[in-house]
């Protein structure tokens, strides 16, 4: 944190608020939230049940625009670009890992693993090779035209993975990453996570409710009522086995 | 990147299994319809006009009659008076009459009921058999002057087909239960009624029917460096003259095969217009099911869509990936129904050939039909997926990775 003062931040939130009609009533997701995330953190954001959480990881991820306020990507304004643009910056920027894995049911973890080059244009033959690299990687070498449902949970969280890194993203986006694996192979992915950070530098935002995890991460984004409390994390160093 | 959306398309088309193909029924249904008729249509113009052909375009037909249908049934008549006229006419080269009745023929023990023509041994023998394509086969090649009761048989009678046993040269028929020797076989023309025919001399069937110049038919061949519309148009006034009628009071009709051949051109058009529109009524129909499909599989692939959008696909690329899946089911159900289609009517023709002994139905399937309904179904397929894929392009990806 004492760096942060020099440091440029990748993720910049400034008095963002985002407003849902729902009918006659206004439901006030985020209200005035600001925050800085800086280059090769690895931050938790947690809050309980509706407290803004995945608007917050929307706004980051360029998924939804603020209804007012500023959201600065790599000193880019992204609060006021067209589709297509924030596209792009998907794709080339952030890498999503999402709860319930989202893979393409009718591709193989290898296809799934590519598309998001696909989408970038990149050569069949760069595709397919890095694809490959990344699936073993994980740990997957042996699964890669496996479809989706042919492979376990844990099995597909890595693929998912794998396909957060396709484009050699900045930043990784995790929703809820372990929410749907058990507590083992939860802590597997966290590892690779953690691993994606401290060697590969990548910035990680994971939003998530579980206690357990906040030993991974460098700095917990505490939300509520759409606001943010930010505190440093001491417990930082992965849950033991025997936690398990 | 196309080839790549192409293949993903692929996959969710052959992942839908029953789905894909029911929704492709109404696409080959009205393809198969477009092909299988337009190539019998299509075959039966060029028969047709291999018929014209080979009859000759530079013959004109004069007949009584007002029009096709009272041809013959009226109390107008051609005699040789209008024979005189006809000939006299400059650009006529050579023209004469053919009597035409119906008789009883008979061979061996059995009878049919057969058009018989009088050919004068003169002028109409030489247009039929020197002018045109239809020759004698076997036997004598004409009639002299001095024939009486000897006649040529047409291609269903000496192929079989009237009689248990052939009518061949050397062979004894009865016309009238007046005894004829056969003389001569005709070349097939290709249709049925010309086919069953046979041909004596005119004097004889003058004699058997009683009649003087009756005529069915004149026929006049232009000369060469004439124009046998115009040689047609001279024929028509010069008896609308003789007879003191008005144009268009005709009791008669003066036809050139370019005409005849573009009268039955337009029934033709009429007939394929009409069947084809129905078959595009089929085509709109299952590009509906199309539609209703594409919606159907935006609803189901609504989180994908999300997962796609948040990969960094485009508006466009989700747009370009329904495109071609509606695309592709149109292009594959257009496959299916050329199929289809060419299998239909190569069926009629063997059918026809076959069963019916029928040579004028043809199937003419060309690869530009074949193109043409490929691109047809293809473009059919986008269309339907416009609105559909539209939609899905324009899903938020925060809405639609919520969408469950």
């Amino acid at each position: 944190m004492a760096e942060e003062g020099t440091r440029e931040p990748i993720i910049e939130l400034v008095d963002v608020w985002k407003i849902y009609q729902m009918g006659e009533v206004q439901v006030k997701a985020l209200r005035g939230l600001s925050l800085n995330i800086y280059p090769h953190e690895f931050v938790a954001v947690m809050g309980p049940s509706g407290s803004g959480k995945s608007t917050l990881m929307n706004m980051i991820g360029c998924l939804d625009v603020p209804t007012k306020g500023k959201v600065y990507l790599e000193n880019r304004d992204i609060s006021q670009l067209h589709e297509s643009d924030l596209a792009q910056i998907r794709g080339q920027i952030i890498g999503f890992v999402f709860q319930t894995f989202n893979l393409m049911p009718g591709l193989t973890a290898l296809e799934n693993v590519m598309l998001p080059m696909t989408f970038q244009g990149t050569d069949r033959r760069d595709r397919e090779k890095r694809g490959r690299n990344l699936l073993t990687l994980v740990g997957l070498g042996e699964r890669m035209n496996h479809k989706p449902t042919e492979l376990s949970g844990g099995q597909q969280q890595r693929v998912a993975i794998a396909r957060a890194l396709a484009n050699d993203p900045d930043v990784i986006l995790a929703d809820e990453p372990t929410g749907n694996l058990d507590s083992k192979t939860g802590k597997e992915v966290m590892d690779m996570l953690t691993q994606l950070h401290e060697e590969e530098g990548k910035t990680i935002v994971m939003v998530t409710h579980d206690q357990r995890l906040s030993t991974y991460v460098e700095r917990i984004i505490q939300i509520m009522d759409g606001k943010t409390t930010e505190s440093l994390n001491h417990n930082r160093g992965g849950i033991e086995d025997d936690e398990i | 990147m196309i080839a790549d959306f192409f293949t993903i398309s692929m996959r969710d088309i052959w992942c839908k299994g029953i789905r894909s193909w029911l929704t492709m029924i109404g696409i080959f249904m009205g393809i198969a319809a477009i092909v299988s008729l337009m190539s019998l249509g299509e075959g039966l113009q060029n028969a047709m006009d291999e018929q014209f052909e080979l009859l000759g375009y530079n013959i004109i037909y004069v007949m009584p009659g007002s029009s096709l249908v009272s041809m013959g049934t009226g109390t107008a008549k051609l005699d040789d008076y209008d024979l005189k006229i006809i000939k006299k006419i400059r650009g006529v080269e050579l023209a004469g009459g053919l009597i035409t009745k119906l008789a009883k023929v008979k061979f061996k023990d059995e009878t049919a009921y057969i058009l018989v023509s009088g050919v004068d041994p003169g002028s109409t023998q030489e247009i039929l058999f020197d002018g045109t394509g239809i020759e004698i086969l076997k036997g004598q090649k004409k009639f002299s002057e001095s024939d009486r009761y000897k006649a040529f048989v047409g291609y269903e009678l000496w192929a079989g087909n009237v009689f248990d046993k052939p009518v061949g040269v050397g062979d004894r028929i009865t016309v009238n239960d007046k005894r004829f020797h056969v003389v001569g076989e005709i070349s097939r023309i290709g249709n049925s009624q010309d086919d069953l025919s046979v041909y004596i001399p005119q004097e004889t069937i003058k004699d058997i029917f009683g009649v003087e110049d009756d005529y069915m038919m004149i026929m006049a061949r232009a000369k060469p460096s004439y124009d046998p519309e115009d040689v047609a148009e001279d024929i028509k006034k010069a008896l609308r003259k003789d007879r003191g009628l008005d144009e268009g009071d005709e009791d008669f009709q003066v036809q050139t095969m370019k005409q005849m051949k573009d009268s039955v051109g337009i029934v033709l058009d009429g007939v394929q217009a009409v069947v084809i529109g129905i078959a595009f009524i089929s085509l709109f129909v299952g590009g509906l099911g199309i539609m209703n499909t594409m919606y159907t599989s935006v609803l189901e692939k609504t989180q994908e869509i999300g997962v796609m959008k948040a990969v960094g696909a485009k508006n466009s690329d989700i747009l370009t990936l329904f495109m071609i899946e509606s695309g592709t089911i149109g292009l594959v159900g257009g496959v299916i129904g050329c199929l289809i289609g060419a299998g239909l009517s190569k069926t009629v023709e063997y059918i026809a050939v076959v069963e019916l002994d029928q040579t004028l139905i043809k199937a003419s399937i060309t690869p530009e039909l074949i193109l043409g309904a490929l691109a047809f179904s293809f473009i059919v397929g986008c269309i339907s997926g416009v609105l559909p894929a539209r939609q899905a392009s324009q899903l938020k990806p925060v809405d639609a990775l919520r969408y469950e």
